[in-house]
């Protein structure tokens, strides 16, 4: 069984998370090849719950094939699709199958989606999220009835390093903080200057908390520029869709990673951050690789 | 004001279709103000209905009348006169309007010409813009008066969410100001930014229990 | 000559209506199923002025009024325009061509164009049948 992610966060000096991306359907073959090749490779395996605002197969539903796998699951759940009874109940339904962590997130608009006229819920916001998880962990619901057999969740929480202004930002990030989160997962980190001058104030805010940088490869200058306009939350900068469009023709995946192994050797060199989270959707198979590159 | 539009032609003569008497009905309050339902409106609608009939061969024969608020009971029952020479009614109101109508005269379909879209205001000529959502429980002081159930995409008390684009706009439309960067650049004009570094908890969203109901006592 | 339908011109009174005046006098000839009416200004013609005159059998409206910058009442011809093109839009949404109805400017001696812009609207009239 793998160890619980709230210890490898108290006791690892570099944590690496990764991120599998769910099916369109109820044909699971293809997730349980990824969680095999990822489980032991990482300290916590996250996946995605209809990421995008596209409809697949529920983060729940992973996590307990990650966890009947012999891996350590993290459960995201956004505000988007459910109300607060509903998220109430579905950690309940985790934590009694053995699911202990959870990635508190608002959830990317219905607009940018494939149900484009679906009713959005957005009953609660990230930071009352984490406020609701600490009051379930705490043995009462959100209205104060006691639980019959609580909870204890490893509490995470995303933040956006890149954010243009990023002054209204570090405001939302510090009430995650101040709402009391172990880890924090962050969005794709490219610029390790603007990244450096983010942790600085992370730390002003909260010395305990794990952040671990968000780490997407781009695998090619017109991908990088399609995720600039069309990924909330992405910002990859133009010296890198530079070095990107320099590449030789179909090594734009073998640079992709390069690029990010790169960023992650410096991170744990100049103890940056505690630690990454890869996200590779869609060639979740080249983890490994990024993680052998990058010396993990 | 409430704020409407039209519906297209196309979807108001299937509404009508088979019916060769009718009555299109204004309101002079909000929808005149708005464009979309006053007397210009009923005019330019009818004429059109008439064009469109007389072109596909249809008997169809229109009654015009504007109601000065068509949402106030004893303004709709002066069209009862009219209301008994038609098959059916077509009202230029919004929501409100057309059920007022509607529950006048119980025996008469009514048909709503106009989708009823939001509470706002003008922004430029003709340009309205959604300003209130009626929740029932006003947030406006703790935001330097601007909301964030309805001018926030997602409606987040404690935002922005990760997904502002650059320039600090709205994930979903990048011609959208971020009304989370909004609020921030207004408490700071006036030095109010500890309101926005407070928590807020989730909203009541049962404020107003729907349908609502307010009794009020005149002063 | 085959019979086309009715052309209602809203000439304005300062430019299109002299204009007309001038064709008149100088014995151009035009179409006779053009039924000139004059305005103060090209401004004062309403969209509903213009989906009526089609309601009363008219086949197509010119709009006609003073060139762009030389309105005596400075907006009316901006405003007329805007009303001819969504006057247009209804048209079309009630089935008919919005070519019908087109907004023209000009100045007061321009006798030559105000047959020519007849003489056009009738010919798409009757390449609409």
């Amino acid at each position: 069984m793998a160890k619980p992610f709230r210890e490898t966060l108290e006791t690892k000096d570099f944590v690496v998370t990764a991120e599998a991306g769910p099916v369109k359907g109820s044909n699971v073959t293809k997730m349980i090849e990824h969680i095999e090749l990822l489980k032991d490779r990482v300290d916590g395996l996250n996946v995605t719950d209809n990421q995008s605002s596209v409809m697949r197969y529920p983060s729940l539903g992973a996590c307990l094939l990650i966890k009947e796998h012999g891996g350590e699951p993290i459960l995201q759940i956004t505000c988007r699709d459910r109300n607060r009874l509903a998220i109430q109940a579905d950690l309940l339904f985790a934590y009694s199958r053995g699911i202990n962590n959870v990635l508190c997130l608002t959830g990317d608009s219905i607009d940018v989606g494939d149900h484009k006229e679906a009713k959005p819920v957005f009953d609660l916001d990230s930071v009352q999220l984490i406020h609701l998880v600490r009051t379930l962990n705490s043995g009462k619901d959100m209205t104060g009835n006691e639980l019959d057999g609580g909870v204890d969740f490893c509490i995470g929480a995303s933040a956006t390093p890149s954010a243009d202004p990023i002054e209204p930002q570090l405001i939302k990030f510090e009430k995650k903080l101040n709402a009391g989160v172990g880890f924090i997962q962050t969005q794709a980190v490219y610029d390790l200057d603007e990244f450096k001058r983010f942790m600085e104030h992370a730390r002003k805010t909260d010395r305990e908390v794990k952040i671990l940088a968000g780490i997407v490869p781009v695998i090619g200058a017109k991908m990088a520029a399609y995720m600039n306009e069309n990924v909330p939350g992405i910002f990859v900068p133009q010296y890198i869709i530079d070095e990107l469009a320099q590449a030789p023709k179909g090594t734009g995946v073998s640079k992709g990673i390069e690029i990010a192994a790169r960023m992650i050797r410096q991170m744990k060199g100049e103890k940056i951050c505690d630690g990454v989270h890869i996200m590779f959707i869609g060639r979740e198979e080249r983890v490994p690789d990024i993680l052998e590159a990058a010396g993990l | 004001m409430i704020i409407a539009e039209r519906k297209p032609l196309e979807e108001i003569k299937n509404m009508i279709a088979g019916y060769k008497r009718i009555l299109v009905v204004g309101c002079g309050t909000c929808v005149t103000i708005c464009w979309a339902g006053g007397e210009k409106e009923v005019g330019i609608l009818s004429s059109q209905l008439r064009l469109a009939s007389n072109k596909e061969e249809n008997e169809l024969s229109i009654l015009e009348a504007v109601v000065e608020r068509q949402c106030e009971k004893e303004m709709v029952e002066e069209l009862r006169d009219k209301v008994q020479e038609v098959e059916a009614v077509l009202s230029l109101g919004c929501g409100a309007g057309v059920q007022t109508v509607a529950d006048i005269f119980e025996d008469k379909p009514v048909f709503p010409a106009l989708n009823t879209a939001f509470i706002g205001m003008p922004e430029g000529e003709g340009l309205w813009t959604e300003m209130c959502g009626a929740c029932g429980d006003c947030f406006l002081d703790r935001t330097g008066g601007i909301c964030p159930i309805v001018r926030c995409a997602k409606g987040l008390l404690n935002g922005p969410c990760g997904g502002t684009r650059k320039g600090g706009k709205c994930e979903i439309d990048p011609e959208k100001d971020c009304a989370w960067v909004l609020i921030y650049r207004r408490l700071e004009k006036q030095g109010r930014l500890e309101l926005m570094r407070k928590y807020y908890e989730a909203k009541n969203y049962r404020a107003v229990k729907r349908p609502g109901k307010v009794q009020a006592v005149q002063a | 000559m085959e019979k086309v339908g009715k052309i209602i011109a809203f000439c304005c009174a300062e430019s299109a209506y002299r204009a007309a005046d001038r064709a008149g006098r100088l014995r151009i000839r035009y179409p006779d199923n053009v039924r000139v009416i004059r305005v103060p200004c090209a401004g004062r013609v309403s969209v509903l002025h213009i989906l009526k005159a089609f309601e009363k059998g008219a086949a197509g409206v010119l709009v006609m009024g003073c060139q762009e910058g030389a309105c005596q009442h400075l907006t009316g011809n901006a405003r007329a325009k805007e009303r001819v093109k969504y006057a247009a839009n209804l048209l079309q949404e009630a089935g008919i061509d919005g070519e019908r109805v087109k907004m023209v400017n000009f100045g007061p001696d321009m006798a030559q164009k105000f047959v020519r812009e007849i003489k056009e609207m009738v010919e798409k009239i009757k390449e609409g049948k």
